[in-house]
């Protein structure tokens, strides 16, 4: 059904768990990915973490809850939060309207910049979703 | 994504709503659509316009014979005798303990036939609860595969329907029904709820169901009236402080705990837990079911715990973001001595005491 219809930037890497990271340089810009919102519906909430804080990959890092439910997510790459969006405290929706843009989530600034080659291309993202996404 | 759920239990609608594209999830055994488009749009639309759910998963219990009126005044504490006929009671069947079996609705439909509209989950149990406490002139029957049932429910449902049925039904009070039909296919047409709008709940045979939820959103198509999922359901109903069976009633609480004294009519004469009720009345109950709303940000959710005067008291019985409030709202049973309208209150939401109040409901009130 929605993985049909979803989309799949090709300048983007992918994890297995939906998100998205943008890598510029050393800064890599996080968000969920088109599929990921369209699974999670009408999202209303999303909780992220301090400026300055140290993630590693893999780590949780943050909620974001639809009104039916919670889901989490994981750093993509290790690095140190540079800034968060804060304009999705008061639209929270920009993350369905516009998962890739607008609704982007964080900022950070990568310590360990070849563990980018671990994570998907869109193309192996698009197969992941495929097979069901899980 | 869409995968055949085996052993999952269909409406008649299915094949419409898959069609619709609607996210189908299993409840209760059925597979049901939680959501079309949006949640909140579909929220949105019964608070402003209309929406049509299938809901044919509800069961229906049929009690008629002479003693059925008997039987029911037995087994639920509201009193029954008080229903005329095409008149429905919002109700419960209590145990001994009066501790909820279900909550129910019951349509007298003459002297001596009623119909019980009960949870898709307990359809089974209480069609066997019912039968076990039935002695002398009463036949009990689990009409549920006889039954399809729609719910047309905000405030451009009575003009919707009213422009296809074959009767007048804006006149019909709330909590009554009519026997009537729409479109030539019989239907109970009842003025009833679980939104906290106007609107009706139409009963039909299976075979007319497909008919019937096409032509209503054909017609109801320039009101804005959209199809609806579980998933609004549950928003629309919490806000109008209904319970869910399962959620915030069950067999461990009791209509006094639950805030459904309404539904208490010690006077009427002996029923299963009247003793319970009776003493419950004389001297208060311990503990209670209660609404808050978070002031600082998070979402309550389903068994997240919930703390009142520095101390673990519970959990969350219900909760939800309230998409007409734009706020986050919950249920939960809080002891006495913190059960009031202001009283300060924290739910635990992963590990974070989140600060809140418990406040009047319900949430939400249509303007009358």
């Amino acid at each position: 059904m929605s993985d049909s219809k979803s989309v799949f930037p090709g300048d983007l890497r992918y994890t297995r768990e939906h998100e998205w990271v943008r890598v510029e340089g050393t800064v890599g810009t996080v968000g969920i990915t088109d599929y990921a919102q369209s699974e999670l519906g009408d999202v209303v909430f999303v909780d992220l973490p301090e400026k300055g804080r140290a993630l590693a990959a893999g780590e949780e890092l943050g909620t974001i809850e639809s009104v039916k439910a919670v889901s989490e997510i994981y750093a993509p790459l290790s690095g140190e939060v540079l800034e968060v969006n804060e304009s999705l405290r008061d639209h929270p929706e920009r993350v369905n309207g516009d998962p890739y843009g607008e609704g982007w989530l964080l900022r950070v600034k990568l310590t360990q910049p070849s563990e980018t080659e671990k994570l998907l291309s869109a193309e192996g993202y698009k197969s992941h979703v495929e097979e069901g996404g899980h | 994504m869409q995968q055949e759920a085996p052993g999952l239990r269909t409406t008649p609608l299915i094949d419409v709503i898959r069609k619709a594209g609607a996210k189908l999830v299993d409840f209760a055994g059925w597979e049901m659509p939680v959501q079309f488009r949006s949640v909140l749009e579909e929220h949105l639309a019964v608070r402003s316009r209309a929406g049509l759910f299938d809901v044919s998963h509800m069961g229906e219990i049929r009690v008629e014979g002479r003693d059925a009126l008997g039987l029911l005044q037995k087994l639920t504490p509201n009193d029954v005798a008080k229903l005329v006929p095409g008149q429905a009671q919002y109700t419960a069947l209590l145990t001994p303990q009066a501790t909820f079996v279900d909550d129910i609705l019951v349509y007298r439909r003459d002297e001596q036939r009623f119909l019980l509209c009960v949870n898709a989950s307990n359809v089974e149990k209480d069609f066997r609860f019912v039968r076990e406490n039935a002695g002398g002139a009463v036949r009990v029957e689990d009409a549920s595969s006889e039954y399809a049932q729609l719910a047309l429910q905000g405030p451009r449902a009575a003009d919707i329907l009213g422009r296809i049925a074959d009767q007048e039904v804006r006149s019909i009070p709330s909590y009554h029904f009519i026997e009537g039909s729409v479109l030539g296919s019989p239907a109970i047409l009842s003025r009833t709820g679980y939104t906290g709008e106007d609107g009706f709940e139409i009963y039909l045979a299976p075979e007319s169901a497909e008919k019937i939820w096409l032509a209503l959103l054909e017609e109801g198509r320039e009101d804005g009236l959209i199809p609806c999922g579980l998933g609004a359901r549950d928003t629309l109903r919490l806000e109008a402080r209904m319970p869910l069976y399962g959620n915030d009633i069950d067999e461990t609480v009791t209509p006094l705990e639950a805030g459904l004294g309404f539904m208490v009519h010690l006077d009427k004469g002996d029923f299963l837990g009247a003793v319970i009720l009776r003493r419950q009345k004389e001297r208060g109950v311990e503990k209670k079911l209660m609404g808050f709303e978070l002031t600082d940000r998070g979402i309550p959710r389903h068994g997240y715990p919930l703390r009142a005067g520095g101390r673990e008291v519970g959990s969350v019985t219900s909760g939800t973001f309230s998409p007409s409030l734009k706020k986050s709202i919950g249920l939960g049973y809080f002891p006495a001595a913190s059960a009031r309208i202001g009283e300060t209150i924290e739910v635990v939401i992963r590990g974070n005491a989140v600060s809140g109040q418990i406040v009047k409901t319900p949430f939400y009130k249509r303007p009358s």
